[in-house]
């Protein structure tokens, strides 16, 4: 399957975010366990590796605006809602396990990562819902 | 959506591809409307009506008149 122009560059802004994200979470965890002086830095450090994973969402928002082909988006829009109802739904059980005391805690940019896993749940929605269509 | 387009298509020797090409849209996309899982826009039915110079009606039929 051929990538369109609009997948294409969003592909590419994936790519660089992603490296982004890496080099930027490496240096933080390093910064804040040797240099940690818990001042305003600190803040500004722990943030940063937060910021790719933001432009992550803001690059789907831009393919959404970008992509010419409607059918091509309308599959992603609905990877996307199912990667959303999935997040929602596990963070909510999570959270009411947790509220039990029967597990316990997770760091809450975990759901971000979670979002990332719906989207391959989205994407196999889509398959399922499409298989047999290809011809 | 019932559609024509897979006629319309095959009359005039073009493959999806061709189709697709024409349209500005990929093959998955002319697959997806051909075999009614996909109800394209109204402005890309007018592109598809414009493009076989007959009327759009003359290539989806109506859901109210599908039974």
């Amino acid at each position: 399957m051929a990538f369109t122009r609009a997948e294409k560059r969003y592909n590419v802004r994936v790519l660089w975010l992603s490296l982004g994200y890496v080099v930027l979470l490496l240096g933080s965890i390093y910064y804040l366990k040797h240099y940690a002086a818990h001042d305003e830095i600190d803040w500004l450090v722990a943030i940063l590796p937060a910021l790719p994973l933001v432009g992550l969402f803001a690059a789907l928002g831009r393919y959404f605006v970008e992509e010419t082909d409607e059918y091509r988006r309308m599959l992603t829009i609905r990877q996307a809602l199912v990667a959303t109802g999935f997040t929602l739904s596990v963070g909510t059980i999570y959270g009411f396990l947790e509220s039990a005391g029967l597990v316990g805690h997770v760091e809450s940019f975990y759901i971000a990562l979670l979002w990332f896993f719906g989207l391959g749940v989205g994407n196999c929605f889509n398959k399922l819902i499409d298989r047999g269509g290809e011809a | 959506m019932k559609n024509r387009l897979k006629v319309l298509r095959a009359e005039r020797d073009w493959s999806q591809g061709d189709l697709a090409d024409r349209l500005e849209v990929s093959r998955q996309s002319v697959n997806a409307i051909e075999t009614g899982r996909y109800d394209p826009s109204l402005p890309l039915a007018f592109k598809i009506a414009e493009l076989f110079g007959i009327a759009i009606q003359d290539i989806f039929t109506s859901p109210s008149k599908e039974n």
